[in-house]
């Protein structure tokens, strides 16, 4: 997990890293927790940077616009319509001043249908992506760590998960029971995508039960609790963090194609997957009626997708030093997206962060 | 030197089960005394760290005992293993693995004593870092910061965190460049003559234990073939492969380099013929 480059030899430079660069990242990392180096690597990712921005504002934005709305309890919210209410369809249901995402064909304002979709596909991918995580790192920790026979039943286990197609099984318990509520669907999405996390656990407690401080944390007699949790967990947070992240852009597309399905959330409530499903039959007449949800789905899982790639790039012990924005830039050309700022601001932030190891840059 | 402190007898380390059963320590017996500075040389596959990690639990003992002041400890539950892990410790080869690379020095350190369920804890840790010679902010720095020298110097505080009587050092200076290697080697002895600690000491290099080992006892395939004086078995090997693993020493005088290298192919032609 950490640089091999001891502070006092210099010479010991790994192949191709120049004395100075290194000396460069030894000054930053000297003195900082692993987290706090992973935190400030992390906000030098512009991407992950901007994602969480969005996506903090796609949050804050559904939330505040419609208000909550958990059993019988209702938050108000600074928007005029609410998601469920039906209102007289203006202007051919198109676009207009007060309905700026157009109505759907029974009047209800589109705005405030997006935005309790987005709430609801936002908290089915937390959901899922708390219950997949949780359920990952115990089955992976446990086969990696005990190996023998709990490895094979547990991976075995897995393997038949893994089989199951969780379209099918959402299909199943839709027509079953009728309607999943958001929260039963992130449950039921949880509890069938774990696989993966968990074999990557494994494997990280297979190479890591064998590293010498764990013998050395057994030979001062500490329990098999106590070294799962205290010596190899937190050597495993980098894998565990970047693939819980991946896992909830990939609940949240899964979400959307059962709610299409119809076997998702169910009316009179709603998701992004549902509009679009229920506006299907307008896609060449009123293409706005899905343009939008599709619009903030395309949004959240590529802002998970960002903040995951972000944090992967953070964790990376391989990935000792970001480059310079200097270096950035030179290396998008003119074409990225953040070019022009990170263009303008360049000579001065890497000369900055030449002068002070690196630390000017944000 | 009356009981000694640890005692091997007969014991015999097996991997692996039926067919595929191999054993890499076969019969092997010794005495550790208070102490004393006992070093098992050996070659590489000789079964020197296995030796060390089955006292240690770590490594599984198919025969023979292994006891510390006279009880058994081998083959014992986890439960009475956490009692013998205050008098046993141990030091390992490799610095860069040996400590959690996401935790403080002050929580390596405080970690033995956390898991024994010792007292002592945080206000210790400076008393540790001063015996082994780190100042006392290497505290809230981690593993990474640190040179393989510092490095090795946190994991002899760590197995002294517990104040034990004994401790295993599985080749502590073979990672380290040969300045550092003295100034550990050093640190080491004088640890033992401040504490009374008992080393077990194992190294692949006759020339390195020579000097701060009391007995020296030479392993060949799992079996001693040589244990006596530090002095003598360095001086006036016995046995053939002890002669052996002396010539294959290098010396830093080309000129003794050169006499030695004849004197090792005699031996080694004279072996075969």
């Amino acid at each position: 997990m950490t640089t091999n480059i001891p502070v006092q030899e210099p010479g010991h430079n790994e192949p191709g890293v120049t004395d100075e660069a290194s000396n460069l990242e030894l000054k930053e990392v000297e003195g900082l927790s692993q987290g706090q180096i992973v935190r400030r690597r992390f906000f030098r990712h512009k991407g992950a940077v901007i994602a969480m921005i969005v996506l903090a504002a796609i949050i804050l934005l559904s939330t505040t616009s419609v208000g909550v709305t958990i059993g019988p309890w209702r938050t108000p919210g600074w928007w005029p319509f609410t998601w469920d209410a039906l209102t007289p369809v203006e202007n051919r249901t198109r676009p207009s001043l007060a309905h700026p995402f157009g109505q759907d064909e029974v009047g209800r304002d589109i705005f405030a249908l997006v935005m309790r979709g987005t709430q609801q596909s936002l908290s089915v991918m937390f959901i899922a992506g708390i219950i997949a995580t949780v359920i990952g790192v115990v089955i992976g920790a446990l086969s990696g760590y005990y190996r023998k026979a709990i490895d094979s039943v547990l991976m075995r286990f897995t393997d038949v998960i893994i089989t199951i197609p969780i379209i099918v099984i959402g299909a199943v318990l839709g027509v079953a029971f009728g309607s999943l509520g958001a929260s039963v669907l992130g449950v039921v999405i949880g509890l069938f995508s774990w696989t993966s996390l968990a074999r990557l656990v494994r494997a990280e407690f297979l190479s890591l039960r064998e590293r010498e401080f764990v013998d050395a944390a057994r030979v001062a007699g500490a329990r098999d609790r106590r070294i799962i949790f205290r010596h190899i967990l937190p050597n495993t947070v980098g894998v565990i963090i970047v693939n819980s992240t991946l896992l909830m852009a990939a609940a949240i597309l899964l979400e959307t194609a059962l709610s299409f399905l119809g076997f998702g959330v169910q009316s009179p409530d709603t998701s992004l997957g549902k509009i679009i499903s229920d506006n299907q039959a307008a896609f060449a007449t009123r293409p706005w009626l899905f343009w939008w949800p599709g619009l903030f789905i395309i949004a959240i899982a590529l802002c998970i997708n960002f903040i995951g790639d972000g944090l992967r790039d953070a964790f990376d012990p391989r990935q000792k030093r970001m480059p310079s924005a200097r270096a950035l830039a030179k290396g998008k050309g003119a074409n990225a997206v953040t070019g022009d700022v990170a263009a303008a601001n360049a000579p001065i932030a890497s000369d900055l962060s030449e002068r002070d190891g690196g630390q000017g840059t944000r | 030197m009356s009981q000694p402190i640890l005692e091997v007898e007969n014991l015999v380390v097996t991997f692996g089960h039926g067919r595929h059963a191999k054993t890499v320590i076969s019969d092997v017996s010794f005495a550790l005394h208070a102490g004393e500075t006992l070093s098992m040389v050996g070659e590489s596959g000789s079964g020197k760290t296995t030796i060390g990690r089955a006292i240690l639990g770590l490594a599984p003992v198919s025969g023979g005992t292994v006891r510390y002041r006279g009880e058994t400890i081998s083959n014992i539950s986890r439960n009475a293993r956490r009692k013998i892990a205050r008098e046993v410790q141990v030091i390992f080869q490799d610095p860069y693995s040996s400590l959690n690379p996401s935790m403080r020095i002050e929580d390596i350190l405080v970690e033995p004593m956390a898991a024994a369920g010792v007292g002592g804890g945080r206000a210790r840790v400076r008393e540790l870092l001063d015996a082994v010679g780190l100042p006392s902010d290497a505290a809230s720095r981690y593993p990474r910061e640190f040179s393989g020298g510092q490095r090795q110097r946190i994991a002899i505080a760590r197995a002294l965190a517990l104040e034990p009587s004994v401790i295993i050092c599985d080749e502590p200076t073979s990672a380290l460049d040969v300045t550092t290697q003295a100034r550990v080697l050093k640190l080491l002895k004088d640890i033992q003559d401040a504490t009374g600690v008992a080393y077990l000491f194992i190294s692949h290099d006759l020339g390195v234990v020579h000097n701060i080992s009391d007995r020296i006892a030479v392993l060949y395939r799992g079996e001693i073939v040589e244990l006596d004086d530090a002095r003598t078995v360095a001086m006036h090997p016995k046995d053939e492969y002890t002669r052996k693993l002396q010539m294959a020493a290098p010396v830093a005088d080309p000129q003794l380099q050169k006499e030695r290298r004849s004197a090792r192919r005699a031996v080694l032609f004279g072996s075969t013929a």
